[in-house]
């Protein structure tokens, strides 16, 4: 842990908000975005923010850095950069304090990056615009900060471009930009959820050891209470633009005590190591045998001389058994998204065997397989793209089976009772996607996957677009459902917590290939192979022994 | 910001967002005003007027406007311009509605396959399109309704041969991006046809551009009926329109005027009201630049 006076002198504070309001135009939710915020960030201290989407936690970051959109006001308060108050202050002004005192790193590093510069470019103009130094000594300083963030061979990257980058080094990149002027004060949002979670846990390295060694104070700004415990000294909780708690991370994770903080946390979905009670079901049969699947996908052209092939799945064999659940786990490029899609032949399978209910289903040509689409259903990640916004509730659940030659009357009371079943009301019928939220979107991509009663259910990162508690309630009902129905499900997933929870048996992808298989408790406990101890040992806020930093109850 | 319990609905399409957007849009509201009043004037007005079209009155040939019950004045046989102008209007205005039902059907339909279906198919739809383009239009229609007989149906079809490829393009880039989306994916998965889905899933995406090509079309194919029938190749005397107004009142220029300025008005009232109601919709179905 870092210095911190216990006293509350005003040289200790880097950055004090008090009494902040921020108005809302009319016709929103609520009045206010934020609503009497007061919290001090200590010098030398990493102060993390959380809260679900909506609480208000980006728009403040936004207010310290003076970034505010029009349309939203300071009403009421201060923002107390080094003592003074920067609310108010001409833009010309904000800009000098900007980048020098205070500086901030985003969610999405690629369109926070201009495409068309070169790395060291967007980093030495940081410098040029605020005056520093001659192009030689940026140059300098440039490589210098490269090598800071630990950016392989900086001279190399110096000359890149960012879409060359992976997706954390760019976050390095914008990293070493706000590092640039030597800021005292460093606002990050949300700067590790566009990533994966082994690339997460260099990143908080990174941010941690950075603000140790300059003695740096951090607001950093989450929805994952495993990365506050992994990186916060303090902790501000939030919900719909107030301030429901605050105080020293441990006492907020471990002795939380506002009712909100509790609910929060115990939505955290964590590393159970232990295996989901088995269903009753006596099945001979596997409901679903993949053998040998492969896909490829090609770039460029034989011809030319410049053809590239990537094989997204390769050689991927399992079975699932009647009402069982087999999660996918993987990073981004693994080949998971792409095995969902070839399990329902959306995308074409380049070899290998699909065997569903003893059929082959891998080369089934397309209109005999349309018979077969309803038995296996899919749920997808994003509930606003797959909803078409142009049709009602009522339309997209009943036009599949009114396809399949179901009885219009007979389709809308089945899909009147099923959203009665995920959790919504009959008026929801008559409604458009747009009138939902992100949690009842999905509670209707759920409802339509399951009016075929179909057999096997592919979730594809159904829970990742989704707050904690809201995931938690979609998990339960996917559960339930299962328990009810009997429904084989192939949970594709990110989040190796998220499969614990969920999941009879695990499969963990990488590049394309299965590296290991098992229960739960196996994969948590004691993985086989390497990259499944990385995967485990970077989920932030877990240890695999059991004694993460959060103590959880329950 | 998101979740909210269920957002209390418009009730009424007049509440909706694009409704509220296009009122708050002077220019658009006054061509929708412009337009309905012209298009009035030309349905109720021959029934009004105490005169037919074809009514020669000798002894009142070359009335200026506001002679007696000549309100707009009279041409050389002595026909009132009024009751011309309004029927004008109705041939007029019909040749350009039924050009761009025609165009917008065409241009939808292989738009729509185009962008959908991609691949070969794709590329020769556009392919075609791009043949039709590099014509130059108005030498076409000349062409067309020189060797063929120009009836009115004619001249909405060739008018439409020529109009039909910019919505073509507009609804092929439209589909493209919309294809990508999840929805289509979760289209197939429930088994719907191809056909379905592109119809009846993707098409009301994609409403919005093409209801704008759609305003501008009608523009467009009322000019191009104007210009057609000024050079005598469009809709035949003695049934009027307003190209071929214009193309009688060419030798009486310096004598009386109002024979040329009085259709050539209605045309620019027609095509610029059209215009601006396209520009209306453009800005207001386009959702950057508003929050929430």
């Amino acid at each position: 842990m870092s210095a911190g006076k216990t006293t509350g002198a005003a040289q200790d504070v880097a950055l004090a908000i008090r009494g902040l309001t921020l108005s809302l135009p009319r016709n929103m939710e609520r009045a206010h975005a934020v609503s009497d915020v007061s919290f001090d960030l200590r010098r030398g201290q990493i102060l993390c923010i959380i809260g679900e989407s909506g609480s208000g936690k980006s728009v403040s970051a936004n207010a310290v850095m003076g970034l505010l959109p029009r349309s939203i006001r300071v009403t009421a308060g201060e923002i107390l950069l080094e003592g003074q108050n920067i609310v108010g202050l001409p833009p010309d002004r904000l800009r000098e304090i900007r980048g020098r005192v205070v500086s901030m790193i985003f969610q999405d590093p690629l369109s926070a990056l201009n495409p068309l510069m070169t790395v060291g470019q967007q980093v030495d103009e940081v410098l040029a615009v605020h005056g520093v130094g001659t192009p030689q000594t940026r140059r300098e300083r440039t490589l210098e900060l490269l090598t800071e963030v630990g950016l392989p061979s900086p001279e190399l990257t110096y000359q890149q471009y960012p879409f060359r980058l992976s997706g954390g080094q760019r976050q390095r990149v914008m990293i070493a930009m706000a590092l640039a002027l030597e800021p005292s004060i460093l606002i990050a949002d949300e700067p590790t959820t566009a990533l994966d979670v082994t690339t997460q846990a260099q990143i908080l390295k990174l941010i941690r050891d950075i603000q140790r060694r300059k003695n740096m104070s951090v607001m950093f700004i989450t929805h994952d209470f495993g990365v506050v415990s992994e990186i916060a000294d303090s902790v501000v909780v939030m919900e719909k633009g107030q301030i429901v708690e605050q105080g020293s991370a441990d006492k907020v994770l471990k002795t939380p005590s506002h009712p909100y903080t509790q609910r929060l946390i115990a939505a955290v979905p964590h590393l159970t190591g232990q295996n989901r009670p088995a269903l009753d079901v006596a099945a001979s049969e596997p409901v679903l045998k993949v053998e040998g699947l492969l896909k490829t996908y090609r770039s460029g052209s034989a011809f030319m001389g410049t053809l590239r092939e990537v094989a997204a799945v390769n050689e991927v064999s399992f079975d699932l058994a009647a009402g069982q659940t087999l999660g996918i786990v993987g990073e981004s490029g693994s080949g998971k998204s792409s095995l969902g899609r070839l399990l329902l032949k959306l995308m074409d399978s380049d070899g290998g065997r699909i065997v569903f209910e003893g059929t082959d289903i891998a080369r089934m040509p397309e209109p005999e397989f349309r018979r077969l689409r309803p038995r296996i259903q899919m749920v997808f990640q994003d509930p606003s793209a797959s909803l078409n916004p142009r049709s009602t509730i009522g339309r997209i659940l009943t036009v599949g089976p009114v396809a399949h030659g179901t009885p219009y009357a007979e389709a809308r009371d089945e899909a009147r009772a099923l959203l009665k079943r995920v959790g919504l009301d009959g008026g929801a019928f008559d409604r458009y996607p747009h009138e939902f939220s992100g949690g009842q979107r999905q509670r209707i991509g759920i409802a339509r996957a399951l009016m075929f009663r179909p057999k096997l259910l592919v979730a594809d990162e159904a829970v990742s677009a989704l707050d904690v508690s809201i995931q938690a309630q979609i998990l339960k009902l996917l559960d339930d459902i299962q328990r009810e129905t009997g429904v084989s499900m192939v949970f594709i997933t990110h989040d190796l917590r998220v499969a614990s929870q969920i999941c009879d048996e695990i499969v963990v992808m990488h590049k394309g290939k299965i590296v290991e298989r098992g229960q739960p408790s196996q994969i948590f406990l004691d993985p086989t192979s390497a990259y499944t101890r990385e995967l485990v040992a970077a989920i932030p806020g877990e240890r695999p022994d059991g004694g993460g930093r959060i103590a959880l109850a329950g | 910001m998101n979740t909210l319990a269920l957002r209390d609905r418009p009730s009424r399409w007049w509440q909706s967002r694009v409704a509220r957007r296009f009122a708050q849009h002077p220019l658009a509201l006054l061509g929708l005003v412009m337009i309905t009043a012209l298009t009035v004037a030309c349905v109720v007005g021959p029934w009004l007027l105490p005169y037919d079209i074809l009514q020669i009155d000798l002894r009142a040939r070359f009335a200026p406007p506001l002679t007696g019950s000549h309100i707009l004045g009279t041409d050389p046989l002595g026909r009132d311009l009024a009751a011309r102008l309004f029927v004008a209007g109705r041939v007029s205005l019909l040749v350009g509605f039924s050009a761009m039902l025609l165009s917008v059907v065409v241009g939808t339909v292989v738009g729509v396959i185009a962008g959908y279906r991609g691949g070969w198919l794709g590329a020769a739809l556009m392919r075609t399109v791009d043949g039709f383009l590099a014509f130059p239009s108005i030498f076409l229609v000349l062409a067309l309704s020189a060797a063929l007989q120009p009836s009115p149906l004619m001249i909405v079809v060739i008018i439409a041969v020529t109009k039909w490829m910019e919505v073509a393009r507009i609804v092929e880039a439209e589909v493209r991006s919309l294809r990508e989306r999840e929805f289509v994916l979760a289209g197939r998965m429930l088994g719907l046809s191809s056909v379905h889905i592109m119809f009846r899933e993707i098409l009301p995406n994609a409403m919005g551009p093409i209801t704008v090509a759609a305003s501008l079309t009608v523009a467009r194919a009322i000019l191009l009926e104007a210009y057609i029938s000024f050079l005598g190749y469009g809709i035949q005397p003695p049934l009027p329109s307003w190209g071929n107004m214009l193309n009688g009142a060419q030798q009486y220029l310096s004598s009386a005027p109002w024979m040329a300025i009085i259709p050539g008005a209605a045309i620019t009232i027609a095509v610029t009201s059209f215009n601006f109601i396209g520009d209306g919709l453009r800005d207001a179905l386009d959702v950057k630049g508003e929050h929430g």
